[in-house]
């Protein structure tokens, strides 16, 4: 899916701004709200999410660089803290045999765990983003179908917008010396696709949609559930919804 | 790996993305030349503004010092950047919620104020060099004259109202400059050990008393180098003004630091896993007792024994050098250590340190020596010393 959408799209990571001239206009009208949720208790940790999204955005296949990762919480008896983990971990890389490819060692073998479960993770498309408000040029910016996007022909690469995402959702593309991260696959959101992470989910613990049009997969995931986001202290009033996860996930 | 970046190692568990730092020893070096743009600032003023005789020895070299620095203040945000050819979208299309946007017009504003502010104070030595040099050095004193070559008393009288004038100015550009780069950090609410208002405050304090001993050390060095005798009035006067100003720095870091403890937000167990771990050297060792407790005693020794001569010329200058150490070593643990503390607030990364290569140790102390060579050239084409002037009529 991901190899064939790559082929009909030009520039494929780069194709998220609506100035592009292959790209479609965008939703500058706003007549879309566009919205994310995450149901943890369906996610099964296969990381194929991960990998549809680096092929997808032609994202470094790297253990240093993704626009969306899986994180493992897993309780053991008799210890307070769970023990966290990504597919990024050395362990995980070093049971996957490469960098570019991901999978979760079983590590926990020998150990009594109580819980366990699986958080994918991405950019929360927040609607008050620190990367925005801190841009010096105004390279990040919201559209108004409310998709945070990079203008990768005026990002300077200062980097000021990694550090100010509480999230850790950015990062620096050290090939085109611009900053990158999720855009939700906007350019296929924008063609009546899914994002890519949604499509190749095999459990539907991704859910993607409009929470203007009422019978979407979001709407209906924010009307039948009590959804959480993350880090609502900040102020930035995250778009990814969450289900299903623990006071330690952050 | 790409060869463009070193992945860095870690403790607990920290999102994949942050294994690669965004900004490394450049940005330490950014804050620290600035701080040193608006300490040197703060001495030519008090000599030019507030009328502290005993450091008009120290005032014209003063704002060279200052020009000099700011002239490479842009130089690591330069080499830093992925798009340093872009680097103007700032200016000409700036995104107004954003403080870093305001740094070119911050930055342009106050070269600017000081290269007038030179130009009017070395508006005579211009003119006479204009007029009695020939060959290209000539050429460049004429040019620089701007034609102006009216050397009466009346032309002079009106020279040091601009001096005035641009030294009052200056104290709110250059300290507004350098506060506005502690707010760059304490602004960020996505990493709690820089999100303080104290920053631009303590960012500010830091910054005086550094360009103030990076003066006293220089200014002891050129006497040396001049084989002239070190004005040790001069010196007391700078190692007064440091004194003083150190100790408040001192205070609101505790007070930062202690605000942060106390508040005990999450994360905060990490915070204090760091603190008690990493920051034991670099820290409490290097910032706090080598180069802000180890100086205070010293100058209030010398002081309160009234100290006189060139033992207290040596214990001011190597103070001024322990603060120097002291400032760099605050930038670094704002700078870096912030970026070791995962925003996930349970792991801990460690800065990779990288040696060669564009963002290495060896390009950012290489911004830190040229601002010196350039000062070099400088003190030969403008001699700031006053030995043979009679004092200013204020």
């Amino acid at each position: 899916m991901a190899a064939t959408a790559s082929a009909l799209l030009p520039d494929p990571g780069r194709a998220a701004l609506p100035a592009s001239p292959a790209a479609p206009a965008g939703d500058a009208a706003g007549k879309h709200q566009w919205a994310f949720g995450v149901d943890a208790t369906k996610c099964i940790g296969c990381l194929r999410c991960v990998e549809a999204c680096k092929a997808e955005n032609e994202v470094a296949l790297d253990a240093h660089h993704f626009r969306t990762w899986v994180e493992r919480y897993v309780y053991v008896e008799g210890v307070d803290e769970p023990r966290i983990d990504s597919q990024s971990d050395p362990v995980n890389i070093a049971a996957s045999g490469s960098e570019q490819h991901y999978r979760f060692a079983n590590r926990y073998q020998e150990e009594k765990v109580e819980k366990a479960f699986f958080v994918p993770k991405l950019c929360n498309h927040c609607t008050h983003p620190a990367c925005v408000q801190v841009c010096p040029t105004g390279a990040t910016f919201k559209t108004a179908d409310g998709v945070v996007l990079i203008d990768h022909t005026y990002c300077i690469g200062c980097q000021y917008c990694v550090q100010a995402c509480p999230y850790g959702a950015r990062f620096f593309d050290v090939e085109n010396r611009v900053t990158e991260k999720c855009t939700w696959c906007y350019h296929r959101i924008t063609r009546g696709l899914l994002p890519a992470c949604v499509e190749v989910c095999p459990v539907g613990a991704r859910v993607f949609g409009d929470r203007n049009d009422k019978q979407s997969p979001i709407s209906r995931f924010l009307a039948e559930n009590r959804v959480e986001v993350l880090k609502p202290e900040t102020g930035n009033a995250p778009n990814v919804f969450y289900v299903g996860i623990d006071k330690d996930v952050r | 790996m790409h060869p463009d970046f070193t992945a860095a190692p870690y403790i607990g568990y920290v999102y994949p993305n942050e294994t690669v730092f965004p900004w490394g020893v450049l940005i330490v070096v950014y804050p620290y030349l600035t701080g040193l743009v608006a300490g040197a600032f703060t001495v030519s003023s008090l000599y030019q503004v507030f009328g502290l005789e005993r450091l008009r020895p120290v005032a014209h070299f003063a704002l060279l010092t200052s020009l000099c620095c700011m002239i490479f203040v842009p130089t690591p945000l330069l080499l830093h950047l992925g798009h340093p050819e872009r680097a103007f979208n700032a200016v000409f299309t700036p995104h107004w919620t954003s403080a870093m946007a305001m740094f070119g017009y911050f930055a342009g504003f106050y070269v600017l104020l000081l290269m007038v502010e030179t130009w009017f104070v070395f508006r005579p030595h211009i003119v006479h060099e204009a007029q009695q040099r020939a060959g290209p050095l000539g050429w460049f004193y004429r040019l620089l004259s701007l034609g102006s070559y009216d050397l009466s008393a009346e032309a002079l009288r009106i020279d040091a109202k601009w001096i005035l004038t641009l030294a009052i100015i200056g104290i709110p550009a250059a300290h507004g400059l350098h506060g506005y780069v502690g707010f760059l950090f304490g602004s960020l609410k996505s990493r709690e050990w820089w999100s303080s208002d104290l920053m631009p405050v303590i960012f500010l304090f830091s910054a005086i008393i550094s360009g103030v001993s990076l003066l006293t050390v220089l200014y002891v060095l050129s006497c040396r180098l001049r084989r002239i005798p070190v004005d040790a009035d001069c010196v007391k006067g700078l190692g007064y003004t440091v004194w003083g100003f150190l100790m408040f720095t001192l205070l609101l870091e505790g007070v930062e630091f202690g605000s942060l403890v106390y508040k005990g937000r999450e994360g905060i167990d990490m915070i204090l896993l760091f603190v008690r771990t990493r920051l034991i050297i670099p820290f409490f060792v290097l910032q706090i007792g080598v180069g802000a407790v180890t100086p205070i005693l010293i100058l209030s020794y010398l002081f309160w024994r009234g100290t006189a001569g060139r033992k207290l010329v040596a214990g001011v200058t190597l103070s001024a050098l322990l603060i120097l150490l002291n400032v760099i070593m605050m930038r670094f643990n704002v700078v870096i250590g912030g970026q070791e503390i995962s925003k996930t607030g349970v792991g801990l990364l460690s800065y990779p340190w990288v040696f060669l290569g564009k963002e290495g140790v060896f390009a950012a102390a290489s911004v830190l020596v040229a601002p010196m060579l350039l000062l070099l050239m400088m003190v030969r084409l403008f001699p700031p010393w006053h030995e043979s002037e009679p004092p200013r009529a204020l």
